[in-house]
């Protein structure tokens, strides 16, 4: 059975909103950072079914380089959130108000 | 020679690019022999080109130089002309520039400038030869300007003293209103005729109607030019101001050369002004009048280079009589001979200061002769010249003047008669109080007095000669002479001078010259009788004097009408831009822009509050926000 295009459209938008939802309302940043992945994902998910739709590769090679560049981004913002928790000893963004105007 | 002419205003502008530059490198002795060196090779040169123009028939050689300006209609070819008149200047110039020269190593012995001094002494001969020689207006406006500047740098020559700079500042704004007139005549030149070089406009003027008003404008803002330039009515309060730089500065900028370069230039442009009689009655008027005006304040000045300086506007006044009624050769002829007895008169009351270790005022002088006795006699020689006195060479000039002023208007005559009586007076006056009766100023300074030396005096010798015998290539067919110096400059005004018809009978000639000399000898003996017999010395002090005698001594308060009536308004007016227009308006804007963006941020930057989750949250409304606006 084919799954129409329309499933995968509503599952991404589904797990995008998830995504912002989580970056507006949670305070924890570990919980913040999965739901940017999420949001990124959500986004993958689009260019593998529009790929596949359209019966063009270009789509799924582009998931590939989002990936990696993903996996770089989640080194550089681990290793951020690692420096800020050993000075504030916390991982709450409210925390994180040294540059108030 | 006259191939080798541009190296006539190179010499002095190596002179000075070497002293100038190395001038704290160079010794005295060798800054002065520089400086003094270079203008005696330019006069060589020039004396070259004046028997090699002498002997020449083509009397009006353009020697082209280089190209230097070229836009549009407009070609300015930086080219000099030679004729009679620019040789003749040239003489002058590099003449008593040298001897100048060669005096200043001695005056200005002393000076911690010394060097400075040189380097701008050539730089004004530089800028003083580029105007005579010029072939057309601008370089001529050129000149004019460059020599106004050295002006400016050898009045304020003692910048230390704040009194100097005022009168080098003064002297400068002065001559700016005249150059003013000046660059608009210019311009109109430029606008009717298409060119500026003198021969094209003079060959085009020939063919304009006479009293044509376009030709009656520019020669009236040419002569505002030279009523600048040339100290006249009414910008003439700048130059007994100019008494303030050194002595060898007064002689030969504010007496022998810079000042005549009015003359030069209504002469150099004579046809344009015999085409516009009004314009030359203007200038006889204003002539006349300065002379007049300045002789009577001449009369009661006490300093001995006040006295000298008034008298030198009163001068020029005379050859802008000459020029007014059509005596150009006249004019040109006084130009030389006062060049001659004025520098001798400056040079002169400078060795006279120099003795008296620089005391300036004549009441603290007297019976100097038995001290300084070759500046008495050549001192004397100039009073004598200046005065008129037959034989010497102010005699013919001035006569020469006279005679075509009394043919043209005698009221004119009448007024530079009484003038010339009033100058024989002063300059007696001054003689007689400097030189005889007895010694009147201080102990200390009678110890001091000597005659100055040879470098000094030298150059005063030669200038008395040249005073004494510089009339005999003028002497007119009347007494027997054949003016040489006319059949000289005919070529320069010779459209001119068919168009002014000069007849006197011998007879009439005769009488006005005795008048003159009956005038002459009743003012010698005045001065002699009030100043010797009598023994008078002016007063100590201004309230000993009458009513008219202390408006003369405060030279007619001009100053202070000019100060009251032109400065006050102007810093009134400047006070009120500066607290109105500058300090509300355009300080009112650039403040306001910073109390705006002040404000502004003082706003925003509440909106920074530091908490990302707030900075998330206004980032996705308005990703919403930008998304939805572009769907839909």
């Amino acid at each position: 059975m084919q799954i129409s295009i329309n499933w995968y459209l509503l599952l991404s938008a589904v797990l995008f909103t998830i995504g912002v939802l989580g970056v507006l309302f949670r305070r924890n940043a570990i919980i913040i950072f999965m739901s940017i992945e999420l949001m990124l994902n959500a986004v993958n998910l689009l260019l593998v079914a529009f790929s596949s739709y359209l019966s063009d590769s270009k789509g799924q090679v582009f998931v590939f380089f989002i990936m990696a560049v993903a996996a770089a981004e989640v080194a550089v913002g681990l290793a951020i959130l690692m420096s800020v928790y050993r000075n504030s000893k916390s991982t709450d963004i409210n925390s994180l108000n040294k540059l108030k105007g | 020679m006259i191939k080798l002419v541009g190296l006539v205003p190179l010499l002095p502008l190596v002179g000075f690019l070497i002293i100038g530059f190395f001038g704290k490198k160079l010794s005295k002795g060798l800054a002065g022999v520089i400086g003094s060196a270079a203008v005696f090779a330019a006069f060589a040169v020039a004396v070259g080109i004046f028997f090699e123009l002498n002997g020449q028939a083509d009397k009006s050689v353009t020697v082209p130089l280089f190209s230097w300006i070229t836009a549009g209609k407009l070609s300015v070819p930086f080219s000099f002309l030679i004729d009679p008149l620019s040789s003749l200047f040239l003489l002058i110039i590099t003449g008593i520039g040298f001897l100048i020269h060669v005096y200043s190593t001695a005056y200005m012995h002393d000076d911690e400038g010394f060097s400075r001094f040189f380097a701008y002494l050539n730089l004004f001969i530089f800028f003083m030869l580029l105007l005579v020689l010029g072939s057309n207006y601008l370089i001529m406006f050129v000149g004019w300007e460059g020599v106004g500047l050295c002006s400016y740098l050898l009045i304020g020559f003692w910048f230390k003293n704040t009194a100097y700079n005022n009168a080098a500042k003064k002297a400068f704004i002065m001559n700016r209103i005249g150059d003013l007139g000046f660059l608009l005549g210019i311009i109109l030149i430029f606008v009717t005729f298409g060119s500026i070089s003198y021969h094209e406009v003079f060959e085009q003027a020939k063919s304009y109607a006479t009293g044509t008003p376009v030709l009656t404008a520019i020669a009236l803002l040419l002569f505002v030019g030279a009523m600048g330039k040339s100290a006249q009515l009414p910008l003439y309060t700048w130059l007994p101001d100019a008494m303030a730089g050194p002595t060898p500065v007064s002689a030969l900028i504010h007496a022998a050369t810079m000042v005549t370069a009015g003359i030069y230039m209504i002469a150099r442009s004579n046809i344009l002004y015999t085409l516009s009689p009004d314009a030359m009655s203007v200038v006889a008027i204003i002539g006349v009048c300065t002379a007049l005006f300045a002789a009577t304040i001449g009369l009661a000045q006490n300093d001995i280079k006040k006295v000298l300086a008034y008298s030198t506007v009163s001068q020029l006044g005379y050859m802008f009589l000459a020029l007014g009624v059509g005596a150009y050769t006249g004019a040109v002829f006084h130009v030389m001979t006062h060049a001659f007895f004025k520098a001798l008169l400056f040079l002169g009351a400078g060795s006279v200061i120099h003795a008296m270790s620089g005391e300036q005022d004549i009441r603290k002088m007297g019976g100097l002769k038995k001290y300084i006795p070759i500046t008495q006699m050549t001192f004397l020689i100039g009073t004598l010249a200046i005065s008129g006195f037959p034989g010497f060479s102010g005699f013919f000039s001035k006569d020469e003047i006279l005679a075509h002023a009394y043919e043209h208007n005698k009221v004119l005559w009448f007024v530079g008669i009484l003038t010339a009586g009033m100058t024989t007076f002063y300059m007696f006056r001054l003689y007689f109080l400097t030189f005889k009766g007895t010694f009147r100023g201080t102990h200390e300074q009678e110890h001091h007095l000597h005659e100055s030396p040879k470098a000094m005096t030298i150059p005063l010798i030669i200038l008395a000669v040249l005073s004494l015998l510089g009339g005999l290539i003028g002497i007119p067919e009347v007494l027997g002479g054949r003016h040489f110096l006319e059949e000289f400059l005919k070529p320069v005004f010779e459209d001119s001078s068919f168009r002014l018809v000069h007849h006197l009978s011998h007879n009439t000639e005769y009488i006005l010259m005795a008048v003159a000399v009956a005038v002459m000898a009743g003012s010698i003996w005045y001065a002699y009788k009030t100043y010797v017999t009598d023994k008078t010395v002016p007063a100590e002090s201004e309230e000993e004097l009458n009513p008219l005698h202390k408006l003369v001594y405060r030279k007619y308060m001009v100053d202070e009408l000019y100060e009251s009536i032109i400065t006050k308004p102007l810093n009134f007016i400047g006070e009120g831009l500066h607290k109105v227009v500058d300090n509300q308006i355009v300080d009112g804007v650039v403040n306001g822009c910073g109390y705006v963006v002040n404000g502004v941020s003082g706003v925003i930057r509440k909106a920074q509050t530091g908490n990302i989750g707030f900075y998330v949250f206004v980032m996705v409304i308005s990703i919403v926000l930008i998304l939805f606006t572009q769907l839909f």
